[in-house]
C-alpha cells in the first residue's frame, strides 16, 4: 500500500517477541512452573478490548444515533423497510407537490420496501443449504480420514489442511476462471461433448463457492472428535452384536455430536456472513445480507454507515443468539470451535 | 518478575502497532495519493531525479475509500487524484485547498475547453489529469449491427452477453441518458423509470463489474458491455474485434483531476509535481503508459496521428456536446440513489 518499511529494529523486535512467546508456551506447558494464567491473558485482553470490545461498542453507538450523534431509532425502521431514509431524506415541500400532482409513494419509488428483510431470508437460506451440504460432505470425510483402518487417512487430512493456506480470495478469483464461460471446466465439457454451461455468475456457482471455502471448518471438529474417540467403544459394541451400521448409530454418532455442533456454528457463522464470494461469483447480481451491509458502508452518504451499522448489529443479534442455542446442546465446547 | 514480564510483553505489543515509517524523515517528500495504476511509475523516478524531492505513493480503489481516508486522515496526502464529481463535494466540505497557479506555469499546455469545468467553475481548485467518456464496447464478431443507442443494452438477442458497470451514478446516468433525460437528474419520477428499466434489464445482464469488465471483453466473454473510454483502449489493445460507441442519446464526459487537500504539509512540493505533470513531455508519457485522452493539447501534438486519428481516445467534438458532466447531488439525494440502486442489485 505504503512505502512502508519496517526498519531493522522491527525485525529484533518481532524476533525477540516470538522468541518470549515461545519460551512462555513452554514454560506453560511444563504445568505452569514460574508462570501463571493471567499473565499469558494480559497481551490478549488488551488485544480484545482494541479490537473487539470498542469496535462492537461503536457498531451499537453508530445504530442508535444519526450522523449529528442524536439518538434515533430510524436506522432500525430501515431494516423493515429499506425506503425509509430515501422518504425522510426528500424534502417534503417537494414530495407534496408529487403526491398534489396524483401521483402516489408507489409511483415514486419510495413506497416500503422489503429488500433487507428478503436478502437476510435469503443469506439465511444460503448460509442454512451451505451448512447442510458441508455436513453432508463433511461427516463421511471426517469419518474416513478418522479410521484407523484407512492407511491414506493422515494423507486426506494434509490435502484438507493445504488449500487453507491459500488466501480464500485468491482461491475464489481461480474458482472464478476455472467456471468462466471460456474457462477450463467449460472446455472440458465441450470436449467431452456434453456443451458448454452457464456455470458462473448465478446462485449455484455462490452456493458452490461458499461449501468450497467453508467445507473445512465442518470437517476438522468432526474429525478432532472422531480422532479421540476411544475405538475401544466401538469394538465393544461390536463384540456386543451390533453390526457397523448400528454401531455407527448407537455409539460413534451420538458421541461426535460435538464436533458436529461445532461444525455446524462454524460453517453457519461465516456462510450467514458472507460477502464478496457472492460479488465474485454471482458477477454482483446476487446480494447477500453481507453485500448489503458493504454497499452501506462504501456509500460517500454518512447516513448509510449508521444504517449498516444497525444491519450488523442485527446480524450479531442473530449470532449471538443461534450461539446460545447451541451452548445448550454442546455446554463442554467438546468440539473445539466454540470461542 | 510477574509484573515486569507483563508490561514488557504489553510494549511490545504496543511498539508493534506504531508506523515505523522514518526513513526519509528530513528529506523534502510528497504524499501522493492515486488510483492503481494510473501513473507511469518512471514519471516520479524523473521528478525525484530532477527535483531531489521524494514521492511517497499510495493508491486508493473507490472514490468512497479515498473520501473517508482523507477525512479520517488529515494531513496524511497532498495531492489527490479524485474523480470529477467528488471535486464538488471536496470543495463545498473544504477538504482541498485552492492551488497557487503562480507555481503551475506549464497549465497553459491545457486544452482551454476543458479549464473551468462545471465542478470547478472557475478553475481555483483543480488541473486536469486524464479525461474521457463513457460508452459501449462491443466485440464486432458477436454484434453485426451498428452500434449507436442505449437501447441495445436492453435488447433480448444478447441475452446474457452484456456487462454493466457497477457503480451507482453510471449505471443510473447512462440509463437516465437513454430515456432522454440528465444523467444528474433529481426528479423522482425519471429516477423511478430508470430503476424499473434497470430491473427489466437484470435478466439480460451477465454481470456488473467495475474493473473486471476489461478483461473479461479483451476475453471474448461477453458482446456488449458499458465501460469508460480508457479502460475501452486497454482492451481494444488486446482484441482487435472490440470496437467503442458513444451512443447518440449521449452519455458521460469525464475528467480526472489533480487537487491539493487542504490538511497537506507540502502544497508547493505538491504544486511542483502538478506542474512537471503538466510538462509536455511528462504528459505524454502518461499518457501513452495510461492511454486515456489527455488534456495536454502540446503533448497530444507531440504524440501526432497516433493519437488523433483514434476516435475514442480522440472523439470528435460533436461527441462532446451531447455528453454531459456528473454534479456532485446533495446528500439526501445521495440516499435516494442508493435506495434505488440497492432496489436493482436486490432484484430477483
Amino acid at each position: 500500500m505504503t512505502d512502508f518499511q519496517v526498519p531493522i529494529w522491527g525485525y529484533w523486535l518481532m524476533g525477540i517477541g516470538l522468541a518470549a512467546f515461545i519460551v512462555m508456551l513452554g514454560m506453560y506447558i511444563r504445568k505452569n512452573r514460574g508462570f501463571k494464567r493471567p499473565l499469558f491473558a494480559s497481551p490478549y485482553v488488551l488485544w480484545l478490548v482494541i479490537f473487539t470490545v470498542i469496535p462492537c461498542l461503536l457498531v451499537a453507538y453508530f445504530s442508535f444515533t444519526d450522523p449529528a450523534g442524536n439518538f434515533t431509532l430510524d436506522n432500525f425502521k430501515n431494516f423493515w423497510d429499506s425506503n425509509f431514509n430515501a422518504r425522510k431524506a426528500m424534502d417534503q415541500e417537494e414530495l407534496n407537490m408529487y403526491l398534489s400532482m396524483g401521483l402516489t409513494l408507489e409511483d415514486l419509488g419510495l413506497a416500503r420496501n422489503s429488500i433487507n428483510i428478503d436478502t437476510l431470508v435469503f443469506s439465511l437460506w444460503m448460509a442454512f443449504l451451505c451448512t447442510a451440504i458441508c455436513l453432508l460432505l463433511g461427516y463421511p470425510a471426517a469419518h474416513i480420514m478418522a479410521d484407523r483402518n484407512f492407511k491414506l487417512g493422515p494423507t486426506l487430512v494434509i490435502l484438507f489442511i493445504v488449500p487453507m493456506w491459500m488466501n480464500f480470495l485468491l482461491r475464489t478469483i481461480a474458482m472464478m476462471s476455472l467456471l468462466e464461460d471460456n474457462g477450463l471446466i467449460n472446455n472440458v465439457l465441450e470436449m467431452v461433448g456434453i456443451g458448454r454451461q452457464k456455470l458462473l455468475n448465478n446462485t449455484a456457482a455462490v452456493q458452490l463457492g461458499m461449501v468450497y471455502n467453508f467445507l473445512p471448518f465442518m470437517v476438522f471438529p468432526i474429525y478432532n472428535v472422531l480422532n479421540k474417540m476411544d475405538y475401544k467403544l466401538s469394538e465393544a459394541a461390536m463384540d456386543l452384536g451390533c453390526d457397523h451400521w448400528h454401531t455407527f448409530y448407537k455409539v460413534t454418532l451420538p458421541l461426535s455430536v460435538p464436533g458436529v455442533v461445532s461444525g455446524i456454528t462454524m460453517v453457519f457463522m461465516p456462510a450467514v456472513t458472507t460477502f464478496y464470494i457472492s460479488r465474485l461469483l454471482g458477477g454482483g447480481k446476487i446480494s447477500l445480507f453481507g453485500d448489503l451491509i458493504e454497499a452501506k458502508f462504501l456509500s460517500t452518504s454518512l447516513q448509510e454507515w449508521n444504517v449498516g451499522s444497525a444491519l450488523s448489529l442485527i446480524m450479531m443479534v442473530l449470532i449471538l443468539l443461534s450461539l446460545g442455542l447451541l451452548r445448550r446442546v454442546d455446554p463442554e465446547g467438546e468440539g473445539g470451535g466454540m470461542v | 518478575m510477574k509484573k515486569l514480564v507483563s508490561l514488557v510483553s504489553v510494549l511490545v505489543l504496543c511498539f508493534s502497532m506504531l508506523p515505523l515509517n522514518n526513513a526519509f524523515a528530513d528529506q523534502e517528500v510528497v504524499n501522493v495519493y492515486n488510483w492503481y495504476d494510473y501513473m507511469d511509475e518512471d514519471v516520479f523516478a524523473l521528478f525525484e531525479e530532477e527535483t531531489g524531492i521524494h514521492v511517497n505513493k499510495m493508491y486508493f480503489t473507490t472514490n468512497e475509500d479515498m473520501m473517508v481516508q482523507l477525512r479520517v486522515s488529515p494531513g496524511a496526502y497532498d495531492l489527490v487524484f479524485p474523480s470529477d464529481y467528488c471535486v464538488e463535494r471536496m470543495i463545498a466540505e473544504g477538504l482541498i485547498a485552492e492551488i497557487n497557479f503562480d507555481n503551475v506555469p506549464n497549465l497553459v499546455n491545457v486544452n482551454p475547453d476543458l479549464i473551468n469545468p462545471d465542478y470547478d467553475p472557475e478553475n481555483k481548485y483543480s488541473v486536469p489529469f486524464m479525461w474521457g467518456t463513457v460508452g459501449i464496447l462491443y466485440n464486432t464478431k458477436k454484434v453485426e449491427e451498428e452500434v449507436n443507442s442505449w437501447s441495445i443494452l436492453w435488447d433480448e438477442k444478447y441475452a446474457d452477453d452484456i456487462i454493466m458497470l457497477d457503480s451507482i451514478r453510471d449505471t443510473l446516468g447512462v440509463t437516465l441518458k437513454y430515456l432522454g433525460y440528465s444523467m444528474n437528474s433529481r426528479n423522482l419520477v425519471e429516477l423511478k423509470a430508470a430503476t424499473d428499466k434497470l430491473i427489466e434489464q437484470k435478466p439480460l445482464v451477465k454481470a456488473y463489474y467495475v474493473d473486471e469488465t476489461k478483461d473479461k471483453m479483451a476475453a471474448g466473454d461477453a458482446a456488449l458491455a458499458v465501460v469508460y473510454s480508457g479502460d475501452a483502449l486497454y482492451a481494444m489493445e488486446l482484441n482487435e474485434d472490440l470496437d467503442y460507441a458513444v451512443p447518440k442519446e449521449g452519455s458521460n464526459v469525464w475528467i480526472d483531476p489533480m487537487v491539493i487537500p487542504a490538511t497537506a504539509k507540502n502544497k508547493e512540493n505538491a504544486e511542483k509535481l502538478i506542474n512537471f505533470l503538466c510538462r509536455p513531455d511528462i504528459a505524454q508519457k502518461n499518457c501513452e503508459y495510461i492511454w486515456y485522452s489527455s488534456p495536454n493539447a502540446a503533448a497530444i501534438e507531440l504524440m501526432g496521428e497516433d493519437y488523433t486519428e483514434n476516435t475514442t481516445i480522440n472523439p470528435d467534438p460533436s461527441v462532446l456536446e451531447r455528453c454531459e458532466f456528473f454534479h456532485d447531488i446533495p446528500d439526501n439525494y445521495l440516499t435516494i440513489y442508493n435506495s434505488f440502486w440497492s432496489q436493482v442489485k436486490n432484484a430477483k
